[in-house]
């Protein structure tokens, strides 16, 4: 069985507030003042595949992303955590491109790779947040698509997988070669990998693809050309005036808590 | 392809929930906002049973109402849906296709833009439209950064925080209304097995007017027992941060956050949790915030407007039972 995961690297999700600034130019974060690392949401869904692909025996699996120069650093652990081959997408435009785009591009490479049983992707990224690619990319392989999936077993038939709901979850099955979008569980927390892993991980080679091999037009993509672009960015000012409820103890503190609570409740 | 907005000017409003709720209301008072300004028509579309009492309401407020009966469950038949909207959207041109939050609309949202050659985001908490092309404004960077995107591409397909806009009030005129039944056009290539609803005695998390909410401070699934009593007391659903629902100490279900519900409530409390900006975009429309900790330099103070800084433990058991004094 060929499994494949779509990583994306990110600016830290975790790094504080204070450190956090906008390229006003670029309506992008600015990254000299954080690390890079992968989307949790693409390390749930490799977890999820090495479980899978350990579970079954006899497959493999490759992990692609579509990303900066630095994006390797992201390859590199995937493969540390115990995935078996590695390809990168290199990104050289000037902008950070859309959703739609990503897709397109993915698409373009997953196509020159082979054929795949199953393609993951994280739910969304911690940054732009848009949750769209793993949709535009089912969309544009013309494969069956599920979102939000927690949990997959391989079937006679393909797969059956759990998808959260609003309100619960649901159980459906799935034929090969769909496009499953993976959230996070108490159960695909991504493994941390062994130092021996790590360095084995660097003797290993991650295939480059560029636009040019993928018989795409660089020059047509810009800002204009995505279908969604950012026009404005910037750090929303926040109001603090919390009130610290002072009393002489604690039984004092509480009593004007729950005055508090129910002046709220009257109003309902 | 086209490259702007407005080969037509009337707005579709996608609504799958059969309910004139809340969220139904801000939808459509989202849909009116943009058909004000575009000076096309309000459509509604409904997808699954409705009562009509609720077709009623949103014959009310908008200038047509498709209605698309349906054989099976909205997520069991998602091919025969976007079949249904794609044909739908190539006969009216809509300048945009909205759509409410819920893990189906987040579903459908691009693949739709995808098939109709437009543009799609989503979580959308504002629109506006300059020069004639779509402009929504999202929280993005774990709620550190707020962006207006534009969408470049027709229809622009979104789907909002409905519970963020205000509702719209009746047209002089009511709507026409127009029945189809959703073929199976195409089979389904997923099949839906089992349908699960994990047990909630009281509204949605999203409806919720009062919601008592637990983090990672509360170190394991018991203390939520506690909260669940308080939060009984007065009325109030429970909600978690992801770390708590992670740990595995509470149903994903009750996620709040980037990645869980987002929800309006009148009262917020929340118990031993930090306040990760990826939480606070779940709870930026709550109206009050109120939070335990013992770290009076957390990050929930700052969108707090009232606060006790000490261990939650010595603060839960009294407080309920002084509330359940209060309410006699």
């Amino acid at each position: 069985m060929k499994l494949l995961v779509c990583i994306k690297q990110i600016l830290d999700p975790e790094i504080p507030v204070r450190d956090f600034s906008i390229d006003r130019e670029k309506l992008e974060a600015d990254s000299a003042n954080a690390n890079q690392v992968t989307n949790i949401f693409c390390e749930n869904a490799l977890e999820t595949a090495l479980q899978l692909r350990d579970s079954v025996g006899e497959s493999s699996i490759t992990v692609i992303c579509f990303g900066r120069e630095s994006a390797e650093d992201s390859l590199r652990k995937a493969l540390a955590m115990k995935a078996d081959e590695a390809c990168l997408v290199m990104n050289d435009l000037n902008h950070t491109p859309d959703s739609a785009t990503t897709a397109h591009v993915l698409a373009s490479a997953i196509e020159s790779l082979g054929s795949f049983d199953l393609i993951f992707t994280g739910r969304e990224s911690g940054d732009w947040g848009n949750g769209q690619t793993g949709a535009y990319l089912a969309e544009e392989l013309k494969v069956p698509y599920l979102p939000f999936v927690d949990d997959i077993k391989q079937t006679d038939k393909g797969f059956e997988v759990r998808r959260q709901t609003e309100s619960g979850w649901e159980r459906y099955g799935i034929p090969a070669s769909s496009v499953v979008t993976i959230t996070n569980s108490d159960h695909n927390l991504p493994r941390i990998p062994k130092t021996r892993d790590i360095m084995m991980s660097h003797r290993k080679t991650i295939t480059r693809v560029s636009f040019e091999d993928l018989k795409i037009r660089k020059d047509e993509l810009n800002p204009q050309s995505d279908s969604v672009r950012p026009v404005k960015l910037f750090v929303p000012e926040k109001e603090s005036a919390c009130e610290f409820i002072e009393g002489e103890n604690l039984n004092a503190k509480i009593d004007q808590l729950a005055d508090k609570i129910m002046e709220i409740r009257s109003t309902l | 392809m086209s490259e702007t907005s407005g080969n037509g000017s009337d707005i579709l409003c996608v609504l799958s929930s059969n309910e004139w709720d809340r969220s139904a209301e801000g939808l459509v008072g989202a849909g009116r906002l943009l058909s004000d300004k575009t000076g096309g028509k309000l459509i509604a579309v409904t997808l699954g049973e409705w009562q009509d009492s609720a077709l009623k309401q949103l014959g009310a407020r908008c200038h047509q109402v498709r209605v698309g009966q349906t054989q099976v469950s909205v997520s069991g038949g998602i091919e025969s849906m976007l079949d249904y909207l794609v044909k739908l959207a190539e006969e009216i041109q809509p300048a945009s296709i909205l759509f409410g939050n819920g893990t189906v609309e987040e579903e459908i949202s691009p693949r739709l833009a995808f098939r109709l050659g437009g543009s799609s985001i989503g979580d959308a908490q504002a629109l506006t439209i300059s020069n004639n092309r779509i402009q929504v404004t999202r929280s993005v960077y774990g709620g550190k950064a707020t962006a207006v995107m534009e969408l470049q591409k027709s229809p622009a397909v979104v789907w909002i925080r409905s519970r963020a806009f205000p509702p719209a009030g009746p047209l002089p005129q009511s709507g026409s209304f127009e029945t189809t039944v959703i073929q199976e056009t195409s089979p389904e290539s997923i099949e839906l097995l089992q349908h699960h609803e994990d047990a909630s005695e009281g509204v949605s998390l999203e409806e919720a007017t009062m919601i008592v909410s637990g983090g990672r401070g509360l170190g394991g699934p018991e203390p939520f027992e506690d909260l669940k009593a308080l939060a009984a007391t007065i009325g109030a659903e429970m909600a978690a941060s992801r770390a708590a629902c992670d740990a595995g100490w509470v149903p994903h279900s009750w996620q709040v956050g980037q990645t869980g519900k987002k929800v309006t409530p009148e009262l917020y409390l929340a118990v031993a949790m930090s306040g990760s900006s990826q939480h606070m975009m779940g709870i930026t429309d709550a109206r009050n915030i109120a939070a335990v900790n013992t770290d009076p330099d957390a990050p929930i103070f700052k969108h707090c407007r009232f606060g006790i800084v000490e261990d939650y433990r010595n603060v839960i058991g009294p407080l309920t039972e002084k509330l359940k004094s209060r309410k006699k």
